[in-house]
């Protein structure tokens, strides 16, 4: 299948139609809107059934080096893509250099949402991965952060002395979402297939569909960003917005296939490596760089990125990963 | 009916701040406030609605005090401290309470 198949099946699939479903109506104006508690039920749902599956895929394979060097492999590029997304935003923008640092640890984070859509659409389409790159994601999320607040100590931009105490490194590490992510990959290799067998109906089945309202929701919540943020984006910065998620997912690709992954696990990874952080780094970013425009990192992550990844990113890194490694 | 004097003070901020300005604010004996959820506004940063958060970080919270006129300095140092650098609104108003032994 190649990528103008593969990217028209992604275009007509539910979870898709459901997030361009959303993106229209905040368009429109329409009031439309997901509840705050349900939005943040669908995600705990979401993160539960995706670390549990990938807990029980490592308990069933086993444990080998290639989920060590895949961790290595994902926080050494976490702490490198912030340097590349800092030196493009340099040159493809006029932002500060607190403003680029900010948006630069937003891209060497990851997203789970995409994460969480391009192993769904994996698994629609049959192909393995390894189970553990749910670790991979988890162990992503943080190192962005250090890179993002080491380039502006270097500028001699903000004020270093409480930019990252233990109270945020505590915050960034053990937030809400990688420990339910986490714990729920842990619960998942202790009780292995038993454990699926009593929750399947709870896991599996729901899936798809809690994940297409939850992209509902995600589409309104970018099209309402991107609205109320109309003229921020200038267009260097919109095309900073397609051209890091592919510099990345390409780094992403050549770690993966020096690792040895599987196709499915390269997709991932490159999915990883393409995705932009809306959950923790921004918190994160408040709290350690308060200068840098909140506005600026949350539309481009979320209003630029995230959908570019949904509709052509994923069938793109699919197709590249069955290519470079044969797999179909 | 006998009302004694204090002052209200309400610190508008991100949500991301909360702990650290009520840590800030009982290592200064105000042992007492009120966090309220802001449902939206708009501001030097533009407009904002809590309709659609997909993160804390870009919430806002209110912390209400009422504390005795002799504490507020105590109480701003401890708000600035933590806030300079921050979006957000510090007002003080005067008030009065009906048990002054609370504050």
């Amino acid at each position: 299948m190649n990528i103008l198949e593969l990217a028209a099946q992604n275009l007509i699939s539910p979870a898709i139609l459901f997030f361009v479903l959303g993106l229209s109506a905040a368009f429109a104006r329409s009031d439309l809107s997901v509840p705050e508690a349900v939005a943040k039920g669908l995600s705990l749902y979401l993160l539960l059934a995706i670390g549990f599956k990938g807990g029980v895929s490592v308990s069933a394979h086993g444990v080998d080096a290639g989920l060590i060097l895949t961790i290595i492999a994902g926080v050494v590029l976490s702490f490198l893509l912030p340097l590349i997304a800092f030196a493009l935003l340099r040159v493809m923008s006029t932002l500060s250099v607190i403003d680029a640092a900010a948006v630069a640890a937003h891209y060497g984070s990851i997203s789970i949402v995409t994460f969480v859509a391009a192993s769904s659409v994996l698994t629609t389409a049959g192909i393995a991965f390894e189970g553990y790159m749910v670790a991979v994601a988890a162990a992503m999320e943080a190192p962005a952060i250090l890179s993002a607040l080491w380039l502006v100590a270097r500028a001699g931009g903000g004020r270093s002395d409480e930019a990252v105490d233990s109270g945020l490194m505590r915050e960034i590490l053990l937030n809400g979402s990688i420990v339910l992510l986490v714990g729920a990959f842990a619960i998942g290799v202790i009780t292995g297939e038993q454990g699926m067998a009593k929750i399947e109906a709870f896991i599996v089945a729901p899936f798809l569909g809690i994940l297409c309202l939850f992209l509902l929701d995600m589409g309104l919540v970018a099209g309402r960003g991107l609205r109320q943020t109309r003229g921020l984006l200038r267009p260097g910065l919109i095309l900073f917005g397609v051209v890091m998620p592919l510099s990345g997912a390409t780094l992403g690709m050549a770690a993966a296939l020096l690792i040895g992954l599987s196709t499915g696990g390269v997709m991932l990874m490159m999915v990883l490596a393409a995705s932009a952080s809306y959950i923790a780094v921004p918190a994160a970013m408040r709290v350690a760089l308060p200068e840098a425009n909140p506005a600026v990192y949350l539309t481009l992550a979320l209003g630029v990125t995230f959908p570019f990844n949904l509709v052509l990113g994923i069938p793109i890194y699919l197709a590249l990963a069955q290519t470079v490694t044969g797999g179909s | 009916m006998q009302t004694h004097k204090a002052k209200r003070v309400e610190i508008t901020i991100e949500a991301v701040m909360e702990q650290r300005l009520t840590a800030a604010l009982e290592r200064a004996e105000v042992t007492g406030f009120t966090v309220l959820p802001v449902m939206g506004g708009s501001g030097r940063s533009g407009r904002w609605s809590r309709e659609g958060q997909v993160t804390r970080a870009a919430g806002m919270v209110v912390v209400v005090c009422i504390i005795r006129p002799e504490r507020l300095d105590a109480l701003l140092e401890a708000a600035f401290g933590l806030l300079e650098r921050h979006i957000g609104v510090v007002c003080v108003t005067d008030c009065e309470v009906l048990r002054a032994n609370r504050f």
